[in-house]
């Protein structure tokens, strides 16, 4: 019988194990299932493949994709990936181990993610960081809730609508189904009272610009609410940090720190608090401890604020966390360091505002707005921005993503090389040209 | 087996109440110290806050556990434990004498609804 | 395993370095640090190590594991099946794709995710699925939103209350209470299930549904499923299926037949993704037909973009090998393999439930654990970490709540009958080593790197980030 890889046993094993058990046949272990629920006949699915199949059915699937030059970003950032990285953390020890619950087998992932929340609180300035969350977005949901659970008898969020499109959306999803209420808002600052738990703000909004939070925090403190910032941690290597800023909380994705786009996954959201909102933070966090020999040694920790304890009063129901993807995060900031880090974001700057000025000259845009930016920039067409985007489609490029103001945003990173750019910019002089006709 | 103290009064959801004037002195019993393990944790409410009887005011953990406080009586908070802060443990050792806050009574009726000690004991079986 | 006391950061020597950067285009001078509020001062402390030193530090934490492919790892309720490697070679055949990419430049990766839904409502029933949850839990909430929307879009808001029983996995209540749905307990009878008369008193206009898993935690079949599914849709309530302990029922029954409306499932146990120390995972939520437009209103919305791709790619590979052939072996291969445990050891250790169980069981402790006069008996913890010096990952401990001594084994269909007798012979000599030496279990792990940390001092003053003086 055992004629996939991964099933072992063999008719001479089932007839053994049935007589342990002293039953005749496989379907009396069902024998407490009522008649009428069993799925006779054959279930629709293909017929079994062999693994050369499988993967010549994948690879075909995959060859359907476009493969284009990537010049956006919206909170997917298409850095390069060092080839350490996957080589490490495709090691089995790694990926086959649940979470850390036998930590006397399991210090390899404890250790990693020790180190990665020691990262986080680097990059953000913060005291605590947590082992990491599903995505940037969901992370800012349980920022939403902190403050909510942290500041008594106030619900209300109030979000700026200069968070990305990803982020707003997923805020407002939860909002509709209870634990806080969400006004979005250009202006947070002039809309606070004494209903506001919260308020979150980009530490880079979404059409690029670099957002100076002077006063903030000061002004969000005086009305009593938390301040929470979510942030591009791979930019946090050359910005001033939440912390610095004044904010209690610090949330984003950590999808730039060499993960690939992957269409969307997975990623890893990350979370970072003061001190004294550390019984507050949510999911799994690792703390140093020392065995009976004296040996230092690593923990979950503080898990009395967990779902498997707290059960419906838990403020979040998070089990897992994105484990192997912080390990990944974790590998990625060992490699660059601070100087690669720092050299990175140089590479970016340079070429970002070298693209921008190019496209500029080019006569079909606008600057707008004006302000600092890193690596993600956004322009205002002269012509249809649907079109443009569509035009450099059809080029290979994933460019000039049109934003609801009709905006087109661009990104560049430290993967896109002279050439590419050169034929970005040419395909935009073209466009100009068969436009303009 | 756990020690019920004479002279106090026990909430159902294991709190004690020892009475100083207007000021009840809220501490938990010690059925309900060695049913947690050993405590990590004391999480305590804002001095000033204001608690409803029965309302929860804050929380005990313990490494696996974690148990809600519940406030026996209604009243301003005047003071916390702060000795609790950095040895929780204190409860572990000496739950009777581990207060945890003090509460200045709105209306003392309330404290009928308490348990005394004899009677206490006898819930939990000690 | 030996011992390994480093951290990355202690590696770290200034002026070394592990990856090399490209310096960018065009010539722009760099403004970062040049005293504008907006820029860092001081660079953050983050290690500086060379690329070698990053391999072998890795490579020493992953010995320090122990994983599937270490060996066997019965731990309840989370299925820790073998994880086929040609499902890891494929998620980077996708690994360029923007997320945002428009539809017809993505046509490969929505072909996958349209087939890995039909594969999964052929297996389990439903009828649409969402992938966008990144877990268990997320897909929890998620089915939680796509119950509410349904009875909002009835016009019905009074629907404020779930059902759970008390056996439930402790993100059931978390995620309705998260939902805004407070959760009710429905308390399980003597023989571990759900009795539909206890189901009968809660049930009103305020019931939004019941959330289920089945079988349960205990690894029983609630088999009186199809008498609750007409109670609670009899009150206008939707039944929720929690998809954690769908193994069993694999290529046998289907949730969709057993009146369930809703379910999450987790590819990273029933369909063999693996779980990378805690994630990533995915969490797809099926419904049945008419809950398509509820579905439809939080598809895509409660995470950034298409929820965990690359996981998706794994469980769509596996199902391609499971095929219409072997999928009816998984779930009888993994519930016998679980009963031939359960039978083989019930004469060691108490057995609360005398009755067939499906992908897993769960213990309440040793029947003599030693315990004498002045000498305290072995626990269910005692047990587990032994376990570990015989070089088997442990159970799932004390889960579920509804006994002290709970010990939940699950072995999964890819253990060959060798792995399982290896694990009963080491439980019974476990259980021998109780009864005559308590204490040698009490001081285990004898043989791991490191042995019972002090998680109390751990939690009373927690060190969570490294400092270099510390």
């Amino acid at each position: 019988m055992a004629r996939i890889p991964f099933f072992p046993h063999t008719q001479e094993d089932v007839s053994r194990m049935l007589e342990r058990i002293g039953l005749s046949s496989l379907k009396e272990l069902y024998a407490d299932v009522p008649p009428e629920f069993f799925h006779e006949g054959d279930y629709d699915l293909p017929s079994a493949l062999g693994e050369s199949e499988v993967r010549a059915d994948v690879e075909a699937l995959a060859a359907r994709n476009r493969k284009l030059i990537i010049f956006a970003g919206q909170g997917a950032y298409d850095h390069y990936t060092p080839t350490v990285i996957p080589a490490l953390t495709s090691r089995s020890e790694f990926q086959t181990a649940y979470t850390p619950y036998q930590c006397e087998i399991s210090q390899g992932t404890l250790r990693y993610i020790f180190e990665f929340q020691s990262m986080i609180c680097a990059l953000t300035g913060m005291d605590v960081a947590n082992a990491s969350v599903y995505d940037g977005p969901t992370a800012a949901v349980e920022a939403a809730r902190m403050c909510v659970a942290s500041v008594r008898r106030r619900k209300r969020i109030i979000a700026s609508g200069g968070l990305l499109p990803c982020v707003r959306k997923v805020l407002e999803t939860y909002a509709r189904y209870g634990g806080y209420s969400l006004s979005i808002s250009e202006n947070p600052l002039s809309e606070l009272d004494d209903s506001v738990a919260g308020v979150i703000l980009p530490s880079i909004d979404r059409t690029g610009c670099i957002c100076d939070l002077s006063g903030a925090a000061e002004a969000v403190h005086a009305a009593g609410a938390l301040l929470a910032v979510y942030c591009d941690p791979s930019a946090l290597a050359v910005l001033t940090s939440p912390a610095e800023w004044g904010a209690d909380i610090a949330v984003g994705d950590a999808q730039p720190l060499g993960m690939p786009l992957s269409y969307g996954g997975p990623y890893a959201g990350f979370m970072a608090c003061r001190e004294a909102l550390m019984r507050k933070l949510p999911g799994r966090i690792v703390g140093q401890a020392y065995d009976r020999e004296g040996r230092r040694c690593f923990v979950l920790t503080l898990q009395a604020r967990e779902q498997h304890i707290r059960r419906e009063k838990a403020t979040s129901n998070i089990c897992s966390n994105e484990s192997l993807m912080a390990l990944w995060a974790t590998i990625y900031l060992s490699l660059m360091g601070p100087e690669g880090m720092r050299e990175l974001n140089e590479a970016c700057y340079r070429s970002a505002h070298d693209l921008r000025g190019r496209l500029l000259s080019t006569g079909i845009f606008e600057a707008s707005p004006e302000g600092e930016f890193l690596k993600e920039f956004t322009l205002v067409p002269r012509r249809d921005a649907a079109h443009l985007h569509k035009f450099l489609l059809d080029k290979g490029f994933f460019a000039a993503l049109p934003d609801e103001e009709g905006r087109v945003s661009f990104c560049v990173t430290e993967r896109r090389t002279k050439a590419e750019m050169d034929a970005l910019v040419a395909a935009v002089e073209l466009f100009a040209k068969e436009e303009g006709r | 087996m756990s020690t019920v103290k004479e002279g106090l009064l026990y909430s159902e959801s294991h709190e004690w109440v020892r009475m100083d004037g207007d000021v009840a002195i809220i501490g938990v019993s010690d059925f309900a110290q060695s049913e947690m393990g050993d405590i990590t944790y004391v999480d305590m409410p804002d001095e000033g806050d204001t608690l409803a009887q029965g309302e929860d005011f804050g929380a005990l953990e313990s490494v696996k556990a974690s148990s809600e406080l519940y406030s026996p009586v209604s009243g301003t908070v005047i003071a916390c434990n702060a000795e609790l802060e950095e040895a929780p443990q204190r409860i572990n050792q000496d739950p009777y004498s581990a207060w945890i806050i003090k509460v200045e009574v709105t209306d003392k009726a309330q404290l009928s609804a308490l348990m005394s000690a004899a009677a206490y004991a006898a819930k939990i079986g000690a | 395993m030996s011992y390994y006391d480093r951290l990355i950061f202690e590696l770290s020597k200034s002026g070394r370095r592990g990856a090399y950067v490209p310096c960018g285009t065009g010539k722009a001078p760099v403004p970062f640090g040049n005293g504008s509020g907006i820029w860092r001062k001081q660079a953050p402390a983050l290690p500086e190590v060379s690329e070698p030193d990053v391999v072998r530090h890795y490579t020493r934490l992953s010995q320090l594991n122990f994983g599937v492919d270490s060996g066997f790892y019965p731990l309840g309720s989370c299925t820790m099946k073998y994880n086929p490697k040609i499902c890891d070679a494929l998620p980077s055949l996708f690994a360029d794709l923007h997320p945002l990419q428009d539809e017809e430049t993505v046509a490969g990766a929505r072909e996958l995710l349209s087939r890995t839904g039909r594969f999964l409502s052929a297996v389990t029933g439903m009828k649409h699925f969402t992938f966008s949850p990144c877990a268990g839990a997320h897909g929890e909430l998620t089915g939680l939103m796509i119950m509410r929307r349904f009875h909002e879009m009835r016009g019905d808001t009074a629907r404020t209350r779930i059902l759970v029983p008390d056996s439930a996995h402790g993100t059931n209540p978390a995620s309705a209470a998260l939902c805004g749905l407070e959760p009710v307990t429905v308390p399980s009878g003597p023989d571990g299930l759900v009795d539909p008369e206890a189901v009968k008193p809660l049930l009103g206009p305020d019931i939004a549904g019941i959330m289920l898993t089945n079988p349960n935690t205990l690894g029983l079949f609630e088999k009186r499923i199809g008498e609750i599914a007409s109670l609670v849709h009899g009150c206008g309530g939707l039944l929720y299926y929690d998809g954690a302990n769908l193994n069993p029922l694999v290529g046998v029954l289907r949730p969709g037949d057993m009146g369930f409306d809703i379910l999450h499932v987790n590819l990273h146990k029933t369909f063999a993704t693996p779980h990378g120390g805690g994630g990533p995972g995915s969490g797809p939520v099926g419904v049945c037909a008419a809950l398509k437009p509820a579905l439809d209103a939080v598809d895509g919305k409660v995470s950034a973009f298409h929820g965990n791709f690359g996981v998706v790619v794994r469980a769509y590979a596996y199902l391609l090998m499971l095929g219409r052939e072997h999928v009816k072996e998984l779930g009888p291969f993994s519930t016998l393999s679980a009963n031939y445990i359960k039978e083989s050891l019930r004469d060691k250790y108490k057995l609360p439930i005398d009755s067939v169980c499906k992908h897993e069981f769960v213990f309440d402790g040793l029947l003599d654990d030693g315990g004498r006069e002045g000498v305290p008996g072995a626990t269910t913890l005692d047990v587990a970490k032994r376990l570990l010096d015989y070089g088997f990952h442990a159970p799932t401990i004390y889960f579920p709540l509804l006994f002290h001594q709970s010990m939940m084994i699950e072995p999964t269909e890819t253990e060959s009958l060798e792995t399982l007798d290896e694990f009963i012979a080491v439980m019974r000599r476990i259980a021998e080593e109780a009864a005559s030496d308590p204490a040698l279990l009490k001081s285990a792990p004898h043989h791991t790197p490191v042995s019972r940390p002090d998680e109390t001092e751990a939690a009373r003053h927690p060190v969570l980030k490294y400092s270099p003086d510390k």
